[in-house]
């Protein structure tokens, strides 16, 4: 077909090529070249062939490649542009977190309390927004009134925390501390120290229990 | 390297365009070649290959993970290559005025079954005969002698990736090696 050589020869010649070769096909295959000349001669341009083939240099991507073809992309998510973010920066975002975190519950329960609110006690008497303990009225245990005054006529026995507001002086008695809070800072720095206060005595309260 | 692959395709698969980046970074030289070979001018190869990642990016989520991500993206490329061959016949023969655009040197231009005098041949370095003879074979026969003999895979991986039976593949290399042959015969 291609040439005068016998097919099955061209077909041994293929196979050994492709590297499929049986050893007794291969030692037939030397035989055949050995003793045919257009064989031999086919054999080698072919082994030539594929030298020069394989000798075609190779080429390389132009040097800006992999840039222009991130450019002709379809944009991504903006979903995971943050999630690469969050992955790049964690201790960033860790701080933004926390910092996020801590003044949106203070701000929160500040802005919360916008509203006039007093801790109960018995005896206890609001006119407007006028905590007010009533003369000849004794009462026992801590007060914290927010966004209200307080009054004290009669006697209080326990300690007094005003937000927003102020304590009236009067006629009456207080056994206990007195603080008033105005300001925003201020009763960010409260909320502060009485959560620590609170972690504090938490753990302390462990040790005890521990020790005993 | 499968493994260091398939975690970045899971991320590109998530939408992350860097982790795609690396899988660009890792391939471009390989399936700039394949498309080289197979167009035989870098303008065009350039063109396709960036055809082809941008491809596969898209189609991302029809890869199997399970098979070998090289073999998927010569696909795609290969494909892109026979699809521009058979495209840019027509466009040779009736548009004579883009023989003179830029960028696309004089061998590139000719058509498969269009033969250079022989002087001109004479005249050419061999790696460029070369080149020049591989871009006359027919393209399927193309396909598969670019495969085999320059990038080296085994002949199962060629046919998964010309989606072809082992077979054939051999007869396409057969016949593509002897019509080489033939070409070179006074080199």
């Amino acid at each position: 077909m291609m040439n005068a050589c016998p097919e099955k020869v061209i077909r041994m010649m293929d196979d050994y090529l492709d590297g499929e070769i049986s050893p007794s096909e291969e030692k037939e295959l030397k035989d055949s070249l050995q003793n045919c000349s257009d064989c031999r001669k086919i054999y080698q341009e072919l082994t030539k062939t594929i030298a020069y083939v394989q000798s075609a240099s190779h080429v390389q991507a132009p040097p800006d490649f992999v840039q222009k073809t991130m450019a002709g992309l379809p944009k991504e998510s903006q979903r995971v542009g943050v999630k690469r973010f969050m992955r790049h920066h964690p201790l960033m975002i860790a701080a933004a977190l926390f910092v996020l975190l801590m003044s949106a519950a203070m701000m929160s329960s500040f802005s919360d309390d916008q509203q006039f609110a007093f801790t109960k006690q018995e005896n206890l008497v609001v006119e407007g927004e006028t905590v007010v303990v009533p003369a000849g009225q004794t009462v026992v245990g801590d007060i914290t009134i927010r966004n209200g005054d307080l009054r004290v006529d009669g006697e209080l026995e326990g300690d007094v925390t005003i937000v927003n507001g102020q304590y009236m002086a009067s006629s009456g008695v207080i056994n206990g501390e007195i603080e008033e809070i105005d300001q925003v800072f201020e009763w960010l720095w409260y909320t502060i120290k009485g959560t620590f206060q609170d972690a504090v005595s938490f753990f302390g309260g462990n040790d005890q229990s521990i020790d005993e | 390297m499968d493994a260091l692959v398939n975690k970045r395709i899971k991320r590109v698969m998530k939408g992350d365009q860097d982790a795609f980046a690396e899988i660009v970074e890792l391939y471009q030289h390989q399936l700039f070649q394949i498309c080289y070979r197979m167009l035989g001018n870098r303008h065009e190869a350039e063109d396709i290959a960036q055809e082809a990642f941008t491809r596969a990016y898209v189609n991302i989520h029809t890869f199997d993970q399970n098979r070998k991500f090289s073999t998927w993206l010569y696909r795609i490329a290969t494909n892109l290559c026979i699809d521009r061959i058979r495209k840019k016949k027509p466009d040779y023969h009736l548009d004579a005025e883009v023989r003179g655009t830029e960028g696309l040197n004089m061998y590139s231009k000719i058509a498969n079954d269009e033969e250079l005098p022989e002087e001109e041949l004479m005249r050419m370095e061999v790696q460029e005969r070369v080149q020049y003879e591989i871009s006359r074979l027919p393209d399927k026969y193309r396909a598969a002698i670019v495969l085999k003999y320059i990038e080296e895979l085994p002949l199962a991986e060629i046919s998964e990736i010309l989606d072809l039976p082992l077979g054939t593949v051999k007869t396409r290399i057969h016949r593509g090696r002897e019509a080489l042959r033939k070409q070179l015969s006074n080199l």
